[in-house]
């Protein structure tokens, strides 16, 4: 999908364009996180792009794309590393705090709200249908988004890779491993058998 | 629920073992949250695990909050404050400490090794997820029926899932199933 090129400018490249580039303060980053975090219905990560990139003009894509390629080898969520990583090189801890807060606090008072409410009226029988469809259509989501990430990654030919995947899912999903057994023992496997892939 | 003071520690060390192990996202950690609290400590029932799962997926903001909806469920406003601190103080100091140095190994070979490591444990991580949650949802033909159809929308079309959620509720306080 081509985007606009919010750094072309005639600095573009140039030191100084760089140097130019305005860099969010704290404030600057609590409101914009907080904004994608409440427009980002369905995925954050789309509305980061659209409002870091293309909106504030804060990021190139090119740059915004390396950022979150890093964030992907951390712990945690992707879009979270993100608030952290880009929050603390803009205006360090404070930053950091800023747009993590932005990002995570409004969506946990409508989870509190909706916490309190489910407690009260979830057993309530004219709910029951609703959350019992709902749950059923959640389980459709996540099947979808399981199906597109095997789909992306056979599109070539199975690897030995899959069998990482079948296994993770069977000791996860089918044997109830805890996690910490799932990842000591296949996540040495996975990275073995990417460095030998590489060589 | 009158001792949920008790809850806390386990609370916050359950999911800081979460935030710290579980690689992509709370989607992924789906399955070890599921195992510690009804499994394990019988905290919450498999269908409403299943069921705040879904009110999440409706949410705006990142997957993670559904880490607060679980804790208020176990243990009120403290609950849901101590597990979301949990699942995010130990990565989120990672990524802190990170963002010094990670530029450095942006094109180190370890780095890109790691990262295509990690993926097809992430996907069988999300799969595992996608097991646990149709398990507890679908317990007769309707609900399987909506899980087929919300898979086929989600899959097949670029619509936001949302609406998918949002049709199923709606189907679902008609009072036709």
């Amino acid at each position: 999908m081509p985007e606009p090129d919010v750094s072309a400018s005639p600095n573009t490249g140039s030191p100084a364009g760089a140097a130019a580039r305005h860099i969010p303060s704290a404030g600057e980053l609590f409101l914009a996180f907080a904004k994608m975090a409440v427009c980002g219905f369905g995925g954050v990560l789309a509305w980061s792009r659209r409002i870091i990139v293309q909106e504030r003009g804060w990021l190139t894509p090119e740059e915004f794309n390396e950022q979150l390629a890093l964030c992907q080898v951390l712990p945690g969520g992707n879009i979270l590393n993100f608030s952290i990583m880009y929050g603390s090189r803009c205006a360090g801890l404070a930053g950091a705090f800023a747009a993590l807060l932005g990002l995570i606090g409004p969506p946990m008072v409508l989870m509190i709200v909706a916490g309190i409410l489910y407690r009260h009226y979830g057993a309530l029988p004219a709910l029951r249908g609703m959350f019992a469809s709902l749950a059923a259509a959640a389980a459709g989501l996540l099947i979808a988004t399981a199906t597109q990430m095997v789909r992306a990654t056979v599109k070539d030919r199975l690897r030995p890779a899959h069998l990482v995947t079948a296994a993770t899912f069977v000791a996860a999903g089918v044997l109830r491993w805890p996690l910490l057994w799932v990842m000591a023992t296949l996540l040495p496997v996975s990275v073995a058998l990417a460095w030998w892939r590489r060589q | 629920m009158s001792d949920e003071s008790d809850l806390y520690v386990p609370l916050l060390s359950i999911f800081a073992l979460c935030s710290v192990i579980a690689v992509g996202g709370a989607t992924s950690a789906v399955p070890e949250m599921h195992r510690q609290a009804v499994d394990v400590h019988h905290w919450i029932s498999d269908r409403s695990f299943t069921e705040l799962f879904a009110i999440a997926q409706t949410s705006p903001g990142p997957n993670v909050v559904f880490v607060t909806l679980l804790g208020h469920y176990i243990a009120g406003v403290p609950g849901a404050l101590i597990a979301m601190f949990g699942m995010c103080a130990p990565s989120c100091t990672i990524a802190y400490c990170a963002a010094r140095v990670v530029d450095r190994f942006r094109d180190a070979p370890w780095r890109i090794i790691l990262q295509a490591g990690l993926v097809p444990v992430t996907i069988g991580l999300i799969a595992s997820s996608a097991l646990i949650v149709a398990r507890a949802a679908d317990h007769d033909i309707p609900t399987l029926l909506i899980t087929a159809a919300s898979f086929a929308f989600c899959y097949w079309t670029r619509v936001t899932p949302l609406l998918a959620l949002a049709l199923a509720a709606a189907l679902g306080l008609t009072g036709l199933l």
